[in-house]
């Protein structure tokens, strides 16, 4: 009958209505300020740079490669390189960022420059209230407030950040063996250099595994 | 004492008179009414919004406001300060004093009807002996203020709500006026206190409403949809509809006149549910004897809040309307049913005493509503879309 459908309906919001005051699982609000949900693992919006270690400075992983800057979709990254080479976490000495900028307000939280690299050195973060009542300058950020530690990333994203934590482990084990291996064909140079032939006959083998596993 | 508290601003309104002159006491009496209507009316107003807001959240399974102040209640506070406070903007090629007036005239217009409503014992402004006409005159010329707001605005979205507003609010005047023409037919007058009075008898200690009643009832239900479609409410918020208007006649409006389009929407809807409160569910009479010793008007002020709450609850639950649904509503259903309406009441009138009437009333209001309603409700069945001239 005519009208049947609309008397449902009235019934079906008179029963969320008061159904809202009794049963609390109905209300999924959350008030936010007060309260707050845990965020999901995969949460991401702007990225930031790893350090190891205690001091931000001297443990950036950012070589400035300027591979994110080229990039970068919106172009929101600005790198400028240093002049001189300071040891990284392996202790080699590398190029570091003398700059680098995020203008926050242009980028889009793609993920790209996440994606693209090489080092592990910049990640994504979780931090969302970012309001600020300067909108160039303060959403304007240069290296010393995007350097977030390793711990720190091991907490956001604890999954991703282990993945992580061994692939650079790996890594560093391979860097070690071939310096290791390196060092004992040096040693052995150093030790015999009589029979000059046959240290470098000894050395290869042992030195090529190594070389053909980091290009594969 | 009971006497006292029901005429207590009646009461009050002598006293504050009697300090002054006698030759200015007429003029002192009515601008006090004025002065307590428009004072009243836009807190009820707060209210409703208040309580709107809130409880379309709760239907929506949210909390509604709750930020300012305890439970979100100073929130009217807020909403209008921030409407002071906000600029007011009219469009370079609008037409600024069509665009300035029509707030002001729809505001002015909406308070007009207020004059004749009897919201108390003895609490009628105006009381002409043709109040029931005056209303609908006055309440046809928000129309008016509709259209000026629509086209002096010089903008597409206002001129199309401002359209169609005035579409529905023609074509649903007309099932509003012969609903309520039923209740002018039993009582014989136009005057909404003899219209009071006839219904502020008991039998049993039951009321004599006009709602309890097989042609009341159906006019009732009639005048509440067409007062819906009248005060532009949902489901019939064709004209503001801001899924494809942006916000109707009133998109260019900004500041202290958007708020004063607010206030003229809600002010307008209680003014209709005062009417209908009038009509059909007996104005400031007690729904029972037993309860005659609380105050007329607070009768009649809880009458017209209920109302609001169903109006709140109808927002919450139906979806709008299409412009031709709307009006094949509007002229196949709700008018022929109305027009029915003033036969069975007729009927009812002439038929005398006794149970024959309620059986041959309500049979003849129930069969062709039902007969009516499967004849709207069969669909009509396209075959596959075909082009004649696109390749």
């Amino acid at each position: 009958m005519l009208g049947e459908g609309i008397l449902k309906g009235l019934g079906e919001t008179a029963r969320n209505f008061a159904g809202s005051f009794v049963s609390a699982d109905r209300l999924t609000t959350v008030q936010y300020p007060e309260e707050r949900i845990a965020p999901i693992e995969a949460t991401r919006d702007f990225p930031f740079l790893v350090y190891d270690g205690d001091d931000w400075e001297a443990g950036l992983r950012c070589v400035a490669c300027q591979i994110c800057e080229k990039e970068c979709p919106p172009k929101c990254i600005y790198i400028v390189k240093s002049t001189d080479k300071k040891p990284d976490a392996l202790g080699k000495p590398q190029i570091y960022p003398a700059r680098f900028d995020i203008d926050i307000s242009v980028c889009m939280s793609c993920q790209i420059c996440v994606e693209v690299c090489p080092f592990e050195a910049i990640k994504m973060d979780t931090e969302f209230e970012l309001s600020t009542t300067d909108r160039f300058g303060g959403l304007l950020y240069d290296r010393k407030e995007l350097a977030k530690s390793n711990e720190h990333y091991h907490k956001i994203h604890p999954t991703e950040a282990a993945e992580v934590d061994a692939r650079l482990a790996e890594e560093k084990v391979k860097a070690d063996t071939k310096a290791k291996a390196a060092a004992a064909a040096a040693a052995a140079k150093a030790a015999a250099p009589k029979p000059a032939a046959a240290a470098p006959v000894v050395a290869k083998p042992v030195a090529t595994p190594v070389e053909s596993e980091k290009q594969g | 004492m009971i006497e006292q508290a029901d005429q207590i601003f009646v009461i009050l309104a002598h006293w504050v008179v009697s300090f002054l002159p006698v030759w200015l006491q007429p003029y002192v009496m009515v601008l006090l009414g004025v002065v307590g209507i428009i004072v009243t009316f836009p807190a009820l107003f707060a209210i409703t919004v208040l309580l709107e807001r809130k409880g379309l959240g709760r239907m929506q399974n949210r909390f509604g406001p709750n930020r300012v102040g305890p439970y979100g209640i100073f929130q009217p506070v807020a909403d209008g300060i921030k409407s002071l406070t906000k600029e007011d903007i009219v469009p370079l090629s609008a037409d600024a004093v069509v665009h300035f007036l029509a707030p002001v005239f729809l505001v002015v217009v909406v308070f007009m009807g207020y004059a004749v409503i009897p919201i108390g014992r003895n609490m009628t402004l105006v009381n002409i002996d043709a109040g029931l006409l005056f209303f609908f005159a006055i309440g046809a010329s928000t129309e008016l203020s509709v259209f000026m707001a629509g086209w002096s605005s010089r903008n597409k979205y206002s001129l199309l709500g401002a359209m169609r507003a005035v579409a529905q609010m023609i074509s649903y005047e007309v099932p509003l006026l012969m609903s309520s023409v039923a209740v002018v037919m039993m009582t014989g007058s136009l005057s909404l206190n003899k219209i009071v009075d006839l219904q502020n008898q008991y039998t049993y200690g039951l009321p004599h409403w006009n709602i309890f009643t097989p042609w009341g009832l159906a006019a009732f239900i009639l005048f509440a949809i067409a007062a819906t479609a009248e005060t532009n409410r949902s489901p019939f918020d064709l004209p503001e509809g801001e899924s494809e208007l942006v916000a109707g006649y009133f998109t260019e409006y900004s500041g202290f006149k958007f708020a004063l389009f607010f206030l003229g929407e809600y002010v307008g809807m209680m003014g209709i549910s005062g009417i209908g409160t009038t009509l059909f569910l007996g104005g400031f009479s007690a729904p029972l004897q037993i309860l005659g010793f609380m105050p007329s008007w607070f009768w009649f002020f809880a009458k017209i809040m209920l109302s609001m709450c169903v109006f709140i609850w109808v927002r919450g639950t139906l979806p709008r309307l299409r412009q031709d649904q709307l009006m094949n509503f509007a002229w196949k259903f709700v008018l022929p049913l109305s027009l029915l309406n003033l036969v069975v009441a007729a009927t009812w009138r002439f038929m005398g005493e006794g149970l024959l009437r309620w059986i041959v009333c309500s049979a003849i209001l129930l069969v062709v509503y039902v007969f009516m309603g499967r004849l709207g409700m069969k669909r009509e069945h396209f075959g596959p879309r075909s082009y004649r001239y696109a390749e």
